[in-house]
């Protein structure tokens, strides 16, 4: 495997542009924060919500966004995000789609991280090289493909590297032995645990598990882990943001807007679904090193 | 093509070519190396052999003939059609070769639960076979479409005491039934061993699943050795994930002198969009944790796939078919329903056997082929399986399109295609 620059640190010392999700965590890290990364079917509920939806993210305290491509055959997935993609499919969402609400959602938030997360056929017949280009241009700042374990993401590993993207892996429950360390030697942006060996939206959360796992994932590197799988409220959102550094909710944020009639609806329930956790994830902050209003880091524009 | 020796592969990796791998979601990569490193440890152990060897004689019933089709090849004219009779092994298909093994080795790993998916229901009623030989829970995952088109066995499956799970999602049918296995796999890793019943799936799967039905074609070229002198000029094997053709092909695949010819499911027809080519009218893609031929839009989404024949309707196909393919090894061609549905009826009148409508797809390419071969040379097709299951299709299509027929008020119908 080729040997990976740095990249943080490369490109902080030459002075070029510095990925948003290395930012976001420096910026939270510097506070004592714990990052909050909703995860949303892009096209869900309804195809015009997805960008203000991401705004109302944001709004609620979002810190990063993974924004699901749908995919007709999600292997990883429970009923929620199946339901959810084909949807959003049945819509007419495609890749090309995603990244044009990417650069949309842009316009407007040129600081908050997006990762996409799908699978890897959508990707292979757009051409890697031709996606890869275009989610950099689009202001995509991370891809996490469910299918492409390690093993198989060197080729897509090094075009990210060249466009200034992270790949993310997936760190899983079942993941042992000296595969942990290549894990976290390859890791960018933020290694993701996968709480439990299961589909999204499904099993019950082992906090106690979940730390000793997470510690031990901390221990082999720098980068960041965030834990998705399980996470449905204020309380496993606090739980759990205790023991990571990055809390994810997906499935039932989904569960939550599926009823919207209309984009604005679904922008303002999406904002008022995610605030009781960032409250949560907040309260255990020490007051005086509170700062009210989530202070971004100044941002490069992306487009 | 002419140096590569084909029995060299897969890679450790489990690549043939730019094809297979394994594209799965990080929590199955452990007990995939673990599956790996069991096989790998079994498949050359000398009393694994021998109980694998002796289940595959006294419960399967092999090993299974090869029967010369004379009349249905002095019909059609041209080379003499040999039929490998996998249809007289217990349970009625090709399916039970790699059941068997791969039941046994879950019983050697110590695992106490097996799960499968299926389409037609062959492979679910050969794996509900074995559990129920071995003691096992049994769980199959089937999609709601192909429960109704193929109730028999679905029942045979519940007789044995397995549970079927009914699969809605998607197209509700075999590929569906796959993403479903997955994840109860994913969810039970612990104490679940997965029976996939094709040569798809991630590594180690499309090396396994093809090692225990080459018992297939070893037999076949032995055979015709011994009572023909000769091998055959061409094999011929239908091919939905492809394993009954990779179990008669491996064996001949250095062979260079054999032809070979995979028959796909070209459903209403390759330009009607509706059939299930995936080697014909798709392209390079990852599916189910290989890279193979998909067929997909241009967004990258899976396509619905039709055949009259559950057990080929599947988007992907293994990926040592696609190098086969690629490498021009093999070549593959579609049969649409129709052409299938009329070497149902020819073999059936002609030598009294009743194919599945799988295998009737791999007869109706060797008519066509056999037709422009000379009376001397010979053509050997792999029989995949028996077609009792698929009686009431056949009278439930036929009905339609005598209705239709009718409804028309004309005899332009279909009485020239039988």
């Amino acid at each position: 495997m080729a040997s990976h620059p740095e990249n943080t640190e490369a490109a902080s010392a030459s002075g070029t542009t510095v990925n948003r999700i290395d930012r976001c965590f420096q910026h939270l890290r510097a506070r004592g924060r714990k990052a909050l990364m909703p995860f949303l079917t892009a096209g869900h509920p309804l195809a015009e919500a997805t960008v203000p939806v991401m705004h109302g993210l944001v709004a609620g305290g979002a810190d990063l966004i993974e924004l699901g491509v749908p995919f007709s055959d999600p292997m990883a997935d429970g009923p929620v995000i199946q339901k959810a993609s084909e949807l959003a499919i049945g819509r007419g969402v495609t890749l090309a789609t995603v990244l044009d609400y990417v650069r949309r959602f842009r316009v407007d938030d040129p600081v908050t991280p997006v990762v996409l997360m799908g699978y890897l056929n959508p990707v292979e017949i757009m051409g890697r090289q031709r996606f890869v280009e275009q989610a950099a241009q689009s202001g995509v700042d991370g891809l996490l493909l469910v299918d492409a374990p390690l093993e198989e993401s060197a080729p897509l590993q090094a075009l990210c590297g060249e466009h200034g993207l992270h790949q993310i892996l997936l760190a899983a429950p079942t993941t042992t032995g000296e595969r942990r360390q290549r894990l976290a030697d390859q890791a960018r942006g933020f290694l993701y645990y996968v709480a439990y060996a299961g589909v999204t939206g499904g099993g019950a959360l082992d906090v106690a598990e979940v730390a000793t796992q997470v510690a031990h994932w901390q221990a082999l590197g720098p980068t960041p882990v965030a834990v998705g799988f399980g996470v449905k409220d204020a309380a496993s959102a606090q739980a759990i943001g205790r023991v990571a550094d990055a809390v994810i909710v997906g499935s039932a944020l989904i569960e939550h807007l599926a009823g919207c009639a209309d984009a604005d609806t679904a922008a303002v329930d999406a904002r008022d679904f995610l605030r009781p956790l960032r409250a949560a994830l907040d309260a255990d902050i020490a007051l005086e090193d509170r700062s009210g209003v989530p202070e971004k880091p100044a941002g490069n524009d992306g487009s | 093509m002419s140096d590569i020796d084909f029995h060299a592969w897969p890679d450790a990796d489990g690549r043939f070519g730019d094809y297979g791998g394994r594209f799965v979601a990080e929590t199955l990569m452990a007990p995939l190396a673990e599956l790996t490193q069991a096989y790998a440890r079994l498949r050359d152990d000398p009393q694994f052999r021998a109980e694998l060897d002796r289940d595959l004689a006294d419960y399967v019933g092999r090993p299974s003939p090869i029967y010369h089709a004379r009349r249905l090849s002095a019909e059609n004219g041209g080379a003499q059609i040999l039929l490998k009779r996998e249809d007289l092994n217990h349970t009625g298909a090709h399916k039970i070769n790699n059941t068997v093994g791969q039941a046994l080795l879950a019983r050697h790993m110590g695992k106490r639960r097996i799960i499968a998916e299926t389409g037609a229901g062959q492979h679910g009623v050969a794996t509900a076979t074995m559990a129920a030989r071995l003691g096992m829970e049994c769980v199959v995952y089937m999609g709601a479409t192909d429960i109704e088109r193929q109730k028999i066995n679905v029942y045979r499956m519940q007789l044995l005491g397995a549970t079927v799970v009914p699969v809605s999602a998607g197209s509700a049918t075999l590929k569906d039934a796959l993403n479903e296995a997955l994840r109860d796999w994913v969810t039970n890793v612990a104490d679940t061993f997965y029976i996939i019943g094709t040569v798809a799936g991630p590594h180690p799967y499309p090396m396994m699943v093809r090692d225990f039905n080459a018992v297939i074609g070893r037999e076949a070229r032995a055979q015709m050795l011994a009572s023909h002198g000769a091998l055959p000029d061409a094999l011929v094997a239908c091919v939905g994930g492809g394993s009954n053709a990779m179990g008669l092909f491996h064996a001949f695949l250095n062979d260079r002198e054999v032809a070979i010819y995979g028959a796909e499911a070209a459903g209403h027809g390759l330009a009607s969009g509706e059939h299930a080519a995936s080697l014909s009218a798709g392209r390079p893609g990852v599916l189910h944790g290989n890279r193979t031929y998909v067929l997909c839009d241009d967004a990258g989404q899976i396509t619905p796939t039709h055949s009259i024949s559950a057990g080929l309707d599947y988007p992907g196909v293994g990926p040592e078919h696609a190098w086969l393919k690629d490498s021009g090894r093999a070549r593959y061609l579609g049969v649409d329903d129709d052409e299938a549905l009329a070497a149902f009826h020819r073999l059936t009148r002609t030598e009294g056997i009743l194919p599945a409508l799988e295998s009737s797809h791999a007869v109706a390419l060797a008519l066509r082929l056999a037709r422009d071969m000379d009376p001397d040379q010979r053509l050997l097709v792999c029989l995949s399986g028996r077609g009792d299951k698929d009686v009431h299709t056949v009278a439930a299509h036929e009905q339609t399109h005598e209705q239709a027929a009718a409804a028309a008020g004309s005899d332009d119908g279909l009485d020239g295609k039988y």
